[in-house]
């Protein structure tokens, strides 16, 4: 055990954002009842905490329990109101304005009840919180077209006219979803000379220059023998995990993995368990049962085992606990997979993700999965890893076989924002990104956390969940933010837990502290109107402070 | 109970209640206090083995799994075959693979959309207003007015209603079956169909029927089957969704799928039809509109059609359409849809182009049937192969007419011609599959793709070194087997390539 500990420990610039003078923060009971993130990392065997512990923020506050009762009476109103208005429609007291599947003779109905009743009374009623059109780049602002629907939600039709708001709604972390500057004019010049079609897959002639030049760099990036590239994000999870395990095998899978690796642990035909989110004590648990149990029945031991984690949960703002993770590898000899999603770019002293943030050596994990989506502005995904791991999915990976390559332009934003982020335009630019990413998250945490809000997740990460518990809310606040010039993501079920509803504002590096204050500024106007203020916990205790920007 | 209309949800409740005998509820209230008091009492656990922790230990210490991946050495065929055809530049019409530029004969450029100035130039303009990346999926502000633009165009081209956007081929078909069919339903698929059907499939986790291939008395027995173990348990039956899942266009055999047959079990046997276009949009019918305009068969009597911006239009990403209720319900269940970020915006105003330049231009349609018809007729009069597909299908698999009979000798002598095909300024590829992962094994083959640009002189000089290939491939390996197994000389034969490379 303490051989595990040796490598987490090394090279401890980590969070190396922070100013060395700056002294590490006592540990604050941030952490509430609530349990939700398991016992800290705390495993009885050790009596001192290891360091990265010490700067290991994150918030999980217990929803008050009138708001509980409340929200679930709300959803319950909701529901009765629903049937009410079904059998109205039923009588033809209420005009039907669902397009409803048609009743074919002989045909069984092709949607569950239940679901289109979510849809038709629930769903529809907020339904302009979501997919609404955009007129330009998912840049730093916007251009939300404006809808209005004339039947409460079942039709909308664009007014014609534009709202210029501050996004705070895109994964645009490191602000490289730009229409203009050094990345623009690169693919502007690719797409002269390669076109934007491929039409084939790698392995049957469509394996281009720059798509070797794309993977090298990559590995580069991370700091791993190889690397692949797929040109969807989501894909990349579910075509390519059936390569790595199959029948046989276990996957043990964090409770809030997203749907894409859920899907491509689901097509491996491997065993799937799941353990409670970020929390390593269950995770143990499961590990160890599995090794001394083997497989259910047979009881024959395990292929492989496979450990599947995001770097940051993206609907939680979480950070996972990855040198506890990687201690709990060694010693049951499992496997990782790492799915840096949200984390690879946002996270990190050089922005390389979540194995950075904690100064941990890349070979570590066995499988570095990531997007382009997010951080680089472009569209796709990758995954890092040794040679041998990396030579057999090029082999045997279905996205190499029978899906296209990556579309020349897609490949060379993502070359063209890396080698910012790597310094080897010669200029601090990404560095600066990094930077003011960075002192954005923690300047935007901690105010809201001072204001009484309920915030969730790590003070690292540049995802901020604020709860808002009641489904009406959840409108109120999407429109009422629009309203004031300010985009925004709102979460409900079925994405979260039913009543732990939630805005969520993705931080950019493009935001300034202008920018960041005014959008405070309308927060709390909302906030007050609609008294989101639930927190009854003190602010915790981190600030900006350390984080050196560059100009 | 004619006061409670029969379509609201809780009618069958209801009227379950209302219709129950009194002693039936007395039955029901009985059965519910005896599970309370099961769930409450102690439970009964036979004795267990239970580990020492040092037994957990030691097994612990004991277990070694299996490697993460198996050892793919680095001149593991494929990945030399890889680095050796890495096209530099430009995937269009012609390639340049080794400082040399070959005619394309390879990917599914049919329109030859690809390089085309109207569409970089409409992609450009793109790029200055969206950048690359979305930013974001459908839901958080990642639809931009050129999806909607897009999806409206392509529902008004193929006479639908709707028309959903996803932003990767394989990805649309895979996510739309599941959207639909779940645990328990019944899915009637061709045994020919691709992959990313399959995998769709596999996702679903309903129960699958496989009838062979274009073989529509087969596929009726299995429904004839089906209705009279529905007859049996009508219950069931009631819950059951049936749906079939064809291609338009099989990649894998380049044939057509008897949609006017599949269309009349539809209605006869009450079952839903997905088709899967990714090959057929944009190829078949008089304006492209797939194989649901070949047959001239309205698009109402489909369900679902799938297609691809991959192929012939030149461009990333796929489309479903349909009626609206159908689509619609992706929006919230397509798991490729809901969960991935949008399609970058460029990609889209190239695809609203492509389209656009499909409709000015059908003269592109007749090209690539004139064009696929030629090589047809050319390709036949090769004695050494056998031509599969049909004659207007612009995907052609050509397989040895006397194959040795081991699908990895014949896998290799079809990548010698490969390599030979590929020196004198043709490039083909052999199909590669995942043979343990298809549902069935598929025989080795080189896939030919036809452009619709190929002039009469292209095409006849193409098949000429293609013939020539086969031809002196084969005649190195009979004269060398009567001293070498044909297998070393083949692996000699390629040593040798690689040296003078």
């Amino acid at each position: 055990m303490a051989a595990g500990r040796g490598n987490t420990t090394q090279e401890y610039l980590k969070n190396g954002l922070m100013d060395p003078a700056c002294e590490i923060k006592p540990k604050n009971g941030h952490i509430n009842g609530k349990n939700k993130n398991g016992l800290n990392g705390k495993n009885g065997a050790h009596e001192q905490q290891s360091e990265w512990q010490d700067d290991f923020h994150e918030s999980f506050e217990e929803t008050p329990l009138l708001v509980a009762i409340l929200t679930y009476l709300g959803y319950a109103l909701l529901v009765v109101i629903g049937q009410i208005r079904d059998l109205m429609r039923a009588y033809g007291i209420e005009k039907d304005k669902s397009c409803t599947e048609p009743k074919l003779e002989g045909f069984v109905p092709l949607f569950l009840s239940w679901e289109s009743f979510y849809t038709r009374n629930l769903y529809r009623r907020v339904r302009d919180c979501w997919n609404r059109p955009v007129a330009s780049c998912a840049g730093v602002r916007l251009d939300v077209m404006e809808r209005t629907s004339p039947d409460f939600g079942w039709n909308f039709q664009l007014t014609g006219k534009k709202l210029d708001v501050m996004n705070f709604g895109s994964y645009n972390y490191l602000g490289f979803a730009e229409s203009s500057g050094p990345c623009a004019s690169a693919v502007h010049d690719v797409v002269q000379k390669y076109g934007v079609g491929v039409c084939a897959s790698r392995q049957e002639m469509g394996y281009m220059d720059i798509h070797k030049e794309l993977d090298d760099l990559v590995a580069e990036y991370l700091g791993v023998e190889a690397a692949m590239t797929v040109p969807m994000g989501f894909a990349t999870n579910s075509l390519n995990m059936p390569a790595l395990v199959s029948k046989g095998s276990l996957i043990l899978s964090d409770e809030l993995n997203h749907a894409s690796l859920i899907l491509g642990s689901r097509l491996t035909g491997a065993v799937i368990r799941t353990f409670k989110h970020n929390d390593m004590a269950d995770l143990e648990k499961k590990l160890r049962e599995a090794v001394c149990e083997g497989q259910p029945r047979t009881h024959r031991p395990w292929k492989k085992i496979l450990i599947v984690v995001e770097g940051v949960y993206s609907m939680e703002g979480s950070i996972v606990r990855l040198p506890e993770v990687v201690r709990l590898k060694k010693k049951y000899k499992a496997y990782i997979y790492l799915d840096e999603a949200h984390s690879v770019g946002a996270m990190g002293p050089h922005g390389r993700g979540v194995v950075d943030y904690f100064g941990l050596d890349p070979s570590s994990i066995d499988i570095l999965m990531g997007t382009f989506t997010k951080s680089f502005g472009s569209a796709g995904g990758y995954i890092g890893g040794s040679k041998r791991l990396i030579n057999h999915l090029k082999v045997h990976a279905h996205s190499f076989i029978y899906s296209s390559a990556m579309s020349p332009p897609v490949a060379q934003q993502v070359i063209s924002s890396m080698r910012i982020i790597m310094g080897k335009d010669g200029t601090q630019e990404g560095m600066r990104r990094i930077r003011q990413l960075a002192w954005n998250t923690r300047y935007f945490r901690k105010r809201l956390h001072d204001r009484g809000y309920i915030i969730y997740g790590n003070k690292d990460s540049p995802v901020v969940p604020l709860l808002l518990y009641m489904p009406s809310k959840v409108a109120m606040f999407s429109r009422e933010t629009l309203r004031r010039g300010m985009a925004t993501v709102v979460v409900g079920f079925p994405a979260t837990p039913l009543i732990e509803t939630r805005a969520r504002f993705c931080l950019s590096a493009s935001h300034t502290k202008e920018m960041l204050d005014k959008a405070l500024k309308i927060i709390d106007d909302v906030g007050d109107m609609l008294r989101l203020r639930y927190s009854s916990l003190p602010p915790p205790d981190f600030s900006e402070k350390g984080i050196q920007l560059i100009e | 109970m004619a006061v409670i209309p029969a379509t609201w949800d809780m009618y069958d409740l209801i009227q379950g209640v209302l219709q129950a005998p009194w002693y039936h509820m007395v039955f029901e209230v009985a059965l519910v206090l005896l599970i309370m008091k099961i769930y409450y009492s102690q439970s009964f656990s036979p004795e267990k083995t239970v580990l020492t922790e040092k037994e957990k230990e030691t097994l612990i210490e004991e277990w070694v799994p299996e490697p993460l991946a198996p050892d793919v050495p680095d001149d593991h065929p494929i990945l030399t075959a890889m680095e050796k055809y890495c096209i530099e530049g430009q995937n269009g019409k012609y390639v340049k693979v080794n400082g040399k530029s070959c005619i394309n004969l390879a990917t599914f450029n049919f329109l030859s959309m690809v390089g085309k100035k109207e569409i970089e130039d409409v992609a450009l303009k793109a790029l200055k207003v969206y950048g690359v990346g979305s930013c974001g999926p459908r839901g958080f502000y990642g639809t931009m007015d050129v999806h909607i633009q897009l999806e409206e165009d392509l529902a008004k081209f193929m006479d639908c209603e709707e028309a959903i956007l996803y932003s990767y081929g394989f990805a649309t078909i895979a996510s739309a079956i599941p959207a639909y069919s779940k645990r328990g339903d019944i899915v009637y698929v061709d045994e020919n169909v691709g992959f990313a059907v399959q995998k769709g499939l596999t996702a679903s986790r309903s129960h699958i029927r496989w009838f062979r291939h274009n073989d529509m008395e087969h596929l009726e027995s299995l429904l004839i089957e089906q209705s009279k173990l529905d007859k049996k348990n009508p219950k069931k039956a009631k819950v059951t969704r049936r749906f079939i899942v064809a291609e338009g266009l099989y990649l894998n055999s380049g044939d057509i799928c008897p949609l006017p047959k599949l269309v009349e079990l539809k209605w006869k046997y009450k079952v839903r039809i997905f088709l899967e276009e990714t090959m057929s949009f944009g190829v078949l019918g008089a304006t492209g509109k797939g194989v649901t305009e070949h047959f001239e068969i309205s698009p109402d009597h489909i369900d679902l059609i799938s297609c691809s911006l991959e192929t012939a239009f030149g461009s990333t990403g796929g489309f479903c359409c349909g009626k609206k209720f159908i689509i619609d319900h992706q929006r919230l269940s397509g798991l490729g849809y809901c969960f991935s970020a949008s399609q970058p915006p460029m990609l889209a105003s190239a695809a609203i182009q492509a389209l656009k330049m499909l409709q000015e231009k059908p003269y592109l349609l007749v090209d690539l049937r004139e064009n696929s018809e030629k090589f047809h007729v050319k390709l036949k009069n090769i004695s050494e192969v056998d031509v599969i597909g049909d004659p207007i299908s612009p995907i052609k698999h050509l397989v040895l007419a006397e194959p040795a009979g081991d699908p990895g000798l014949d896998m290799r002598t079809l990548e010698m011609v490969v390599d030979m095909a590929m020196n004198e300024s043709v490039a083909l590829t052999v199909s590669r599959y995942l043979e343990p992962e298809e549902h069935l094994p598929k025989g080795p083959s080189i896939r030919l793709s036809v452009n619709c640009e190929l002039t009469q002189d292209e095409i006849d000089r193409s098949v000429e070194v293609i013939q020539r290939s086969f031809q002196t491939v084969l005649e190195k390996l009979t004269t060398r087997s009567s001293d070498v197994s044909p297998l070393e000389s083949v692996q000699q034969e390629k040593k040798s390539e690689v040296a003078s490379r």
